[in-house]
């Protein structure tokens, strides 16, 4: 996707090298690179996912970086509702609306 | 001439940029080798708690609604033996502006900001202290840049970070998405030594004395509402402002019979600072991996001084695990008709454990709930997990293994909370005082003293795990 002058994107970076992270790092951290992501404003007249592109970040600042996404959307969502939690109210309900011995609902 | 910008550089100059950015000349407080005025610190660089109450209430912060959950109380009665059972009351913190009890702290980290002239602010947090400051910052016409760490080196999104990092970007902040690793901190001191904005900071007096309202809103509604002090207050620990904020603020109510409780997700085994380890745990904060280490040193913050100091403050630590706070917050929402987020219901969890061990006459009090939403939800972080392999059933709580599976409750007395030996918690404290010495073998009695407050050691206690870490008393000023 094409991006323009002024459109909302994503910049990705590498902060630090594999081998150049800090030395308290675990093994597994060690071998991959620092990472970052930010968005902003697209400075170029144009430019395409992969593109290196200067924004104009919320804060003002500028940040050069790779250009991977254009108008990035919110996509976290809240999933399906698990077996092991669905049921769980009305067992609740359950106990509360049973009567007799304490111990035996526990 | 430019400044170098490599890793160790930076780092070389991070007391200067702290100084800078923090405002606070934290070298003014030392009165020992280890030892420093920490009330002298919060009276000099806080702001007393009228001016907190009235920053806060001009912010639109706290003041926030004290419920009771009686269902849950009646659940708990259920289960317990006859004449247990606490009352158990929750302070609604998701009433909040940015929707968590971190607002308090950033309304008061960003006032000072604005009052010393900074022009923006900058915080490190992959919490709800982003979208807190973010939205304070918003207010109050500042900018703001909000350093996260969200993904592993495969891309993947930690749900929940994800979210707030939404949260922040909708209050209009810059947020630079950082994948695993410490280093944050190293782009954390790039961006403050850039822009010359303030350093707001989890760890600074004015943030803690953001938080005492809360522990003076609690006790003074706790008696509006039964006519007695809370008996306990339970907080989810961290970085440990929560609490120390809170009992600060029930010692200025005048509530020092109330207990004060810590409870933090256990995740012990998996490795903070890995990047395989990240995406294995279903909880960002509460948990063992910040609640251990800033307990036994709480200077291992980004400021050299954290102000957030709770084995001062801590009567009793305890853990609960992950499944059993999907477990309770599900409870919460189907019982009290109360969605809210599953990190702050880590105390929740906890209270519901210790409440059927206390009279039904006595009160113990959540100190906080946070909003919750999508990716910030125990349905977003179940799947989740098991799309990073981890295995999700019902079972017997306190089988869980973290980072391998998550075991929901088969029934409520099943939710235990897992007391921690506070004792072995001070050891290591004064073992990594004894660190901190170097080559240094003798502390001054100012020190000893301070170790004594800090760790809530006896004398005695003190001067012998001293000794056993090969660190003496030097009675006198030395010769020579």
């Amino acid at each position: 996707m094409k991006a323009k002058k002024g459109d909302w994107v994503q910049v990705y970076r590498v902060v630090l090298e594999a081998g150049e992270r800090a030395p308290q790092v675990p093994e597994d951290t060690a071998k991959v690179p620092l990472e970052m992501k930010v968005k902003g404003s697209l400075l170029e007249d144009s430019a395409v996912p992969g593109d290196e592109v200067t924004v104009e970040t919320a804060a003002g600042r500028t940040i050069t970086g790779k250009l991977v996404a254009v108008e990035p959307p919110y996509d976290v969502s809240f999933g399906p509702p698990p077996p092991e939690l669905r049921t769980v109210g009305r067992e609740l309900r359950k106990i509360l609306a049973g009567g007799g011995c304490r111990h035996e609902q526990g | 001439m430019s400044r170098a910008d490599d890793y160790s550089s930076v780092m070389a100059r991070r007391t200067e940029i702290m100084r800078c950015s923090v405002g606070i000349d934290y070298g003014s407080f030392s009165t020992g080798k280890l030892a420093f005025d920490y009330e002298r610190m919060m009276a000099e660089t806080g702001y007393p708690l009228d001016e907190v109450k009235r920053i806060q209430r001009e912010s639109n912060v706290g003041e926030t609604p004290l419920i009771e959950l009686k269902n849950l109380t009646a659940l708990v009665r259920k289960i317990s033996e006859p004449g247990r059972g606490a009352r158990i009351f929750v302070k609604d913190e998701a009433n909040n502006p940015a929707r968590s009890f971190k607002d308090r702290r950033a309304s008061l980290s960003v006032h000072n900001a604005l009052m010393k002239g900074y022009p923006g602010v900058v915080a490190a947090t992959s919490g709800n202290y982003g979208a807190a400051v973010a939205s304070q910052a918003a207010r109050k016409n500042l900018s703001s840049i909000i350093v996260q760490e969200v993904f592993d080196s495969r891309g993947f999104e930690q749900p929940e970070i994800a979210e707030k990092g939404r949260a922040c970007e909708a209050y209009g902040s810059e947020v630079l998405q950082l994948s695993v690793g410490p280093e944050l901190f190293y782009v954390f001191l790039l961006v403050l030594e850039e822009t010359g904005f303030f350093n707001a900071s989890l760890y600074t007096p004015f943030s803690i004395a953001g938080i005492e309202t809360l522990g003076t809103e609690i006790v003074e509604q706790t008696r509006e509402l039964t006519g007695r002090d809370p008996d306990a207050i339970i907080s989810t620990h961290a970085g440990g402002g929560i609490t120390t904020g809170t009992a600060r603020g029930v010692l200025k109510a005048g509530s020092p019979g109330t207990r004060i409780i810590g409870a933090s997700v256990n995740l012990q085994g998996l490795h903070m600072a890995s990047d395989r380890d990240f995406n294995r745990k279903s909880f960002t904060t509460g948990h063992t991996g910040f609640g251990f280490p800033f307990a036994v040193w709480p200077d291992r913050s980004d400021v050299p001084r954290n102000a957030a100091r709770v084995l001062r403050y801590l009567d009793r630590y305890v853990t609960v695990s992950q499944g059993s706070v999907f477990y309770i917050t599900e409870a919460l929402a189907q019982l009290e008709g109360l969605e809210r987020g599953p990190a702050g219901n880590t105390s929740l969890t906890a209270a519901f454990s210790l409440a059927r061990t206390m009279g039904e006459d006595e009160v113990v009090v959540v100190n906080e709930t946070e909003y919750t939403g999508a990716g910030k939800h125990p349905y977003a972080q179940i799947a989740f997990a098991r799309k990073m392999g981890v295995e999700v059933f019902r079972g017997d709580p306190s089988t869980e293994k973290p980072g391998e599976n998550i075991v929901i409750p088969m029934k409520p007395g099943q939710v235990a909370a897992s007391e921690v030996d506070l004792d072995r918690l001070r050891e290591s404290y004064v073992k990594n005082a004894c660190k901190i010495l170097g080559e240094e073998r003798e502390i001054t009695p100012a020190d000893l003293d301070f170790i004594c407050d800090d760790a809530r050691l006896d004398r005695g206690r003190a001067l012998e795990l001293l000794t056993e870490n090969g660190v003496g008393l030097s009675l006198g000023r030395k010769e020579g």
